[in-house]
């Protein structure tokens, strides 16, 4: 079980590697934003894993944290892109 | 029992892990920016729900602690994950990203054009 937990690491580390990449290069920075919503669910995926590993449970609130942080994040640099602004004060849409 | 119990966890890691690396190779491959946020959005939620879904199993049955924490964020990452996507690729259209040269149809320049002259005469 050990062997396998750590073979899912692994391969989770190597996709974090890819998303990486596309963070980098990524034309336009929606092509950023989408790469770091990806990362923030795989690095998610990374903490769950390790909890296993580790066999304990103190690692888990970081879960709920990070899945906020990311919505949180995606949804301020749409408006963003949208607008050019995050908090606007007219009704017209 | 515990035999029977690994088989399941090994069953939902492994379903989630082959979800993490097509979305990995979806961002790294597809040629546009719609594609791309269809591949983010839908597969890396579903690959997340299944991994989540093994790790609360393997606490709940290999170590008796029912930890309704990881439920509530499968539950948080099931509601946001394509919310998060939808809105993202909605609001680069209207920042001006061109659709890949490939797309075969385009359903919402209409709408946005209909918006435009709505605004326009108000």
């Amino acid at each position: 079980m050990t062997y396998f937990i750590w073979g899912s690491i692994v391969i989770v580390t190597l996709s974090l590697i890819a998303l990486f990449y596309r963070l980098v290069k990524g034309p336009h920075p929606s092509d950023r934003v989408v790469a770091l919503d990806a990362i923030g669910v795989a690095l998610i995926c990374l903490v769950g894993l390790f909890s296993i590993l580790v066999e304990t449970s103190f690692y888990l609130e970081i879960i709920l944290l990070l899945a906020i942080l990311s919505f949180i994040g995606t949804i301020a640099f749409s408006k963003f892109i949208e607008k050019g602004d995050i908090i606007t004060r007219d009704n017209s849409r | 029992m515990t035999i029977l119990a690994n088989i399941l966890i090994i069953f939902f890691i492994v379903v989630g892990l082959v979800f993490i690396v097509v979305t990995a190779i979806g961002l790294f491959r597809l040629p546009d920016l719609y594609t791309r946020t269809h591949a983010a959005s839908k597969s890396a939620t579903l690959g997340v729900m299944c991994i989540l879904i093994g790790v609360f199993l393997h606490f709940w049955l290999i170590e008796d602690h029912f930890n309704p924490a990881i439920l509530l964020g499968v539950l948080f990452l099931f509601i946001t994950g394509p919310v998060g996507g939808h809105i993202m690729s909605r609001s680069s259209y209207i920042a001006g990203v061109k659709p890949w040269s490939g797309t075969v149809r385009d359903d919402l320049k209409p709408e946005i054009e209909r918006m435009k002259k709505e605004q326009g005469i108000k």
